[in-house]
């Protein structure tokens, strides 16, 4: 939330990537986008394929709103973005449908939901609509490769709890080259059900929110330890 | 920020239509390409995927045709349509296949049934269905061969008041936590069964083969 409103002279690459990937992480710090966050990961494989998804159209949505943004008032920004965010996810549907059939019939469901997630129109409002083509491009990627991180993770602990499993399915969404991904955990397991079902998401999520929480808590206090010693050193 | 038309004209109203719709007609003329360019390959991949069901619930060796190209469309008892799929072998229906659809625990439980011309059944695979992970999800036959249970049986085999699961005093097994998702698909496919037996002169008769065919509707 920090750079994005100051239109700054050198482009600050380093943190508007570790902004997407971290600090200012889609799901786990602005708590954006749960819906396909716990609705599609049942499995890592599903996870990553709806992030990757969701990553194109950030990228492309944010560069696209970066480039009119000259031609574009406030005071139709919002439908003209959203006509621009349904465009492309219609036509990422249409692309995948047609040509990755094979993963359009696990994700399919789900891509219609990118249109309203909140993250794509959320970037194109918050930062490609106020920086230059290449910034929002690298916002676009950085932010979709964390919320794709987080969908992974989300989706592998659900899946080795719930079913065993790790990345079944691997295969049908990267080719049969990545089959080796999928691994059986715990051969003969039963499975454990609430995992699966929305409620594990929920619970999975608070976990992994949580755990982000702790790392930040402990970072902050490494960082202020550090300090303290410079000066005792000085 | 430099901006490419002069801060008079953008303060117009005709300015904010014209911009939003010169985005909109752009945004359609897109979509009306893409539609036209995966038209095809989307109906030629749906048409796999419809023929690799089929082919699990008939047999290839039972028929000669395409069975997406012999199809028949009728209604059944309840006036919803049925689209049936027909195999064809030797100048004879040999095969035909069908959806049913039950009502699930979560939602409709859509299933292919293939029979045989004297109403046994093929095979039975489920196409779509929205239930429990787990419990009831037990009705795919990638996940337990209980849906293979129901090949060779018909309307008369188990009687038809057997056609049910075992908590209702009828013949199949239900599964430990899931006893609504297989009720509703047996109570489906009796309901296909019962269809086919409705409409089984009908359904054998050979498509427009003329009076030789017409003349022996069944072996």
């Amino acid at each position: 939330m920090s750079n994005q409103t100051k239109p700054t002279e050198e482009t600050p690459w380093g943190s508007i990537v570790r902004d997407g990937l971290w600090t200012n992480n889609v799901t786990l710090s602005q708590a954006l986008a749960l819906c396909p966050t716990l609705a599609v990961t049942g499995t890592a494989t599903n996870g990553l394929g709806m992030g990757l998804a969701t990553t194109a159209v950030l990228l492309v949505s944010n560069i696209l709103v970066s480039l009119i943004r000259g031609v574009v008032i406030p005071e139709i920004r919002i439908p003209i973005y959203i006509v621009l965010i349904a465009t492309l996810v219609t036509l990422v549907d249409l692309g995948l449908n047609a040509y990755v059939h094979e993963l359009h019939k696990v994700l399919g469901l789900f891509i219609a939901l990118i249109v309203v997630n909140c993250a794509v129109l959320g970037r194109a409002e918050s930062f490609a609509s106020k920086q230059n083509v290449a910034a929002s491009a690298v916002d676009g990627l950085a932010m979709g490769l964390g919320f794709t991180a987080v969908l992974v993770v989300l989706g592998g602990v659900r899946e080795v709890i719930g079913s065993g499993t790790l990345f079944a399915g691997a295969s049908l969404l990267l080719g049969e080259g990545m089959a080796f991904l999928e691994t059986t955990l715990i051969p003969d397991y039963r499975g454990f059900l609430l995992a699966i079902l929305p409620p594990g998401g929920f619970i999975a999520l608070g976990f992994i929110l949580a755990g982000k929480r702790l790392i930040d808590a402990r970072i902050a206090s490494a960082k202020q330890r550090g300090i303290a010693t410079k000066r005792a050193i000085a | 920020m430099s901006t490419l038309v002069s801060p008079r004209l953008r303060e117009g109203a005709a300015y904010r239509g014209l911009v939003l719709g010169g985005f909109t007609a752009l945004a359609a003329a897109l979509l009306v390409l893409a539609d036209a360019v995966t038209r095809e390959p989307i109906a030629l991949r749906r048409a796999e995927d419809m023929n690799a069901s089929l082919a699990q619930v008939i047999p290839p060796r039972l028929h000669e045709n395409d069975l997406l190209a012999a199809t028949l469309s009728l209604t059944d008892a309840r006036g919803e349509p049925v689209l049936v799929y027909r195999g064809i072998a030797q100048g004879q229906v040999s095969a035909v296949a069908f959806e049913v659809v039950g009502s699930g625990y979560a939602g409709e439980i859509r299933t292919l049934l293939g029979l045989a011309p004297d109403g046994s059944v093929l095979g039975a695979r489920v196409l779509s269905h929205k239930e429990t992970p787990g419990l009831g999800d037990k009705i795919e036959a990638t996940k337990d061969d209980w849906i293979l249970g129901f090949e060779g049986l018909s309307l008369g085999n188990p009687p038809a008041e057997r056609w049910g699961v075992k908590k209702d005093g009828g013949e199949f097994d239900q599964f430990s936590g899931a006893t609504i998702t297989p009720r509703a698909l047996v109570r489906s496919l009796k309901d296909g069964l019962e269809f086919f037996a409705a409409r089984r002169e009908t359904i054998l008769t050979m498509p427009s083969a003329g009076p030789v065919a017409a003349a022996s509707p069944s072996p």
